[in-house]
């Protein structure tokens, strides 16, 4: 299946869109890991609100399998930290790995449906972005 | 004492100091983002730096190139905020542009700030005039590179020049990052990049010319 990786400044925030999400999928779902959040010995759980590219390399890798990798982001930043770990990767994986412009929450639960039905990287990238259009035609109709 | 290259132990130098600068300094960085930003620059920058010397005690380094990458890896990890990628990058391509050498002179130095400073660019997708940390970088460089061949003389135009654009900030409206959302409400404010940047030449000045003399590197500069 084709592997989804979370990417937030929260890692609480990544952990309930990975639980919203997971309430959609029957049976066995696609690999989702998170990379939320940046160390800080000074926080209560260890991180701090921020995003690490190591982090995001190392769940890509986690989620990889033939089919590769989308990735859904939040804020800003954590686009940067994206593309930084897309480049910290072997470039065979690399190639296998797509950065989603769709909002983290609808991206998310379109595109772990639409894994968990065998679907390629390109299927499921195309339904993130169309699970975010999903909403605006909802509002209009 | 003055040095004419940079090995290890001065980059060692230089980003203790850096931490210690960033800390000294967090209040005021934060203070510079709480007007335009999110208000966590200082915290996020003392912390990245605090554990770069940390990374730096726990480590034993080849050569420049270990040293920095070790170095932009830590800050990836730690900083958060778009500083984290943004000085990473910056740090992993000065370390890729330094290849194995042993040491650093200026002309090396300058090409490797040149590769690094358009890592920042290229990952923040940013150019000057847009009221972010390029425009510390890219006057310092610039002074850098026009400065000649002595060390310390190089480094010493390039904070000079990383302080005045870090001030030119000031009037800028900004286009990039959080702070674009306030348009022209970001006008009279300094960007806290610009002034971090501004902050981490001032530590390599200090490093090469010596001053103050409360590092791991006294007795060993110049090497």
């Amino acid at each position: 299946m084709t592997g989804i990786v979370v990417v937030s400044h929260s890692a609480p925030l990544a952990r309930a869109a990975v639980d919203l999400a997971s309430q959609m999928l029957r049976g066995d779902g696609p690999e989702i890991a998170i990379a939320a959040g940046v160390a800080d010995s000074s926080a209560p759980d260890g991180l701090a609100i921020g995003t690490d590219a190591a982090a995001i390399a190392a769940a890509i890798e986690s989620a990889a399998d033939d089919h590769g990798v989308l990735v859904l982001m939040d804020l800003g930043s954590a686009v940067m930290s994206a593309h930084l770990a897309v480049e910290m990767l072997d470039p065979e994986l690399a190639g296998r790995v797509r950065l989603s412009a769709a909002p983290l929450v609808e991206g998310l639960v379109g595109a772990a449906v639409t894994a968990s039905t065998g679907a390629d990287l390109e299927d499921v990238a195309g339904q993130a972005d169309l699970a975010a259009e999903a909403k605006r035609m909802q509002l209009e109709s | 004492m003055t040095t004419t290259v940079l090995t290890t132990t001065e980059l060692e130098d230089w980003l203790r100091r850096a931490a210690v600068l960033l800390t000294d300094h967090a209040a005021e960085l934060t203070e510079l983002d709480a007007a335009i930003g999110d208000a966590d620059h200082g915290s996020n920058m003392s912390r990245g730096f605090t554990a770069v010397a940390g990374a730096l005690d726990a480590g034993d380094f080849a050569d420049p190139a270990a040293l920095l990458k070790k170095t932009g890896m830590t800050l990836v990890s730690t900083v958060g905020g778009a500083s984290g990628p943004l000085y990473g990058t910056l740090f992993l391509r000065l370390a890729g542009a330094t290849g194995g050498a042993g040491s650093l002179d200026a002309a090396a130095l300058g090409e490797a700030l040149a590769a690094g400073v358009q890592g920042v660019a290229d990952r923040g997708k940013a150019a000057p005039g847009e009221k972010t940390m390029l425009d510390a970088w890219t006057p310092a460089l610039e002074a850098f590179r026009g400065a000649g061949d002595d060390l310390a003389a190089a480094v010493a135009a390039g904070a000079a020049a990383a302080a005045r654009g870090r001030d030119d900030t000031a009037p800028m409206t900004a286009t990039k990052g959080r702070a674009s959302y306030l348009g022209e409400r970001s006008v009279g404010h300094v960007d806290p990049g610009a002034a971090s940047t501004a902050l981490l030449w001032q530590a390599l000045a200090e490093a090469v010319s010596g001053a103050g003399g409360d590092s791991a590197a006294d007795g060993e500069a110049g090497r």
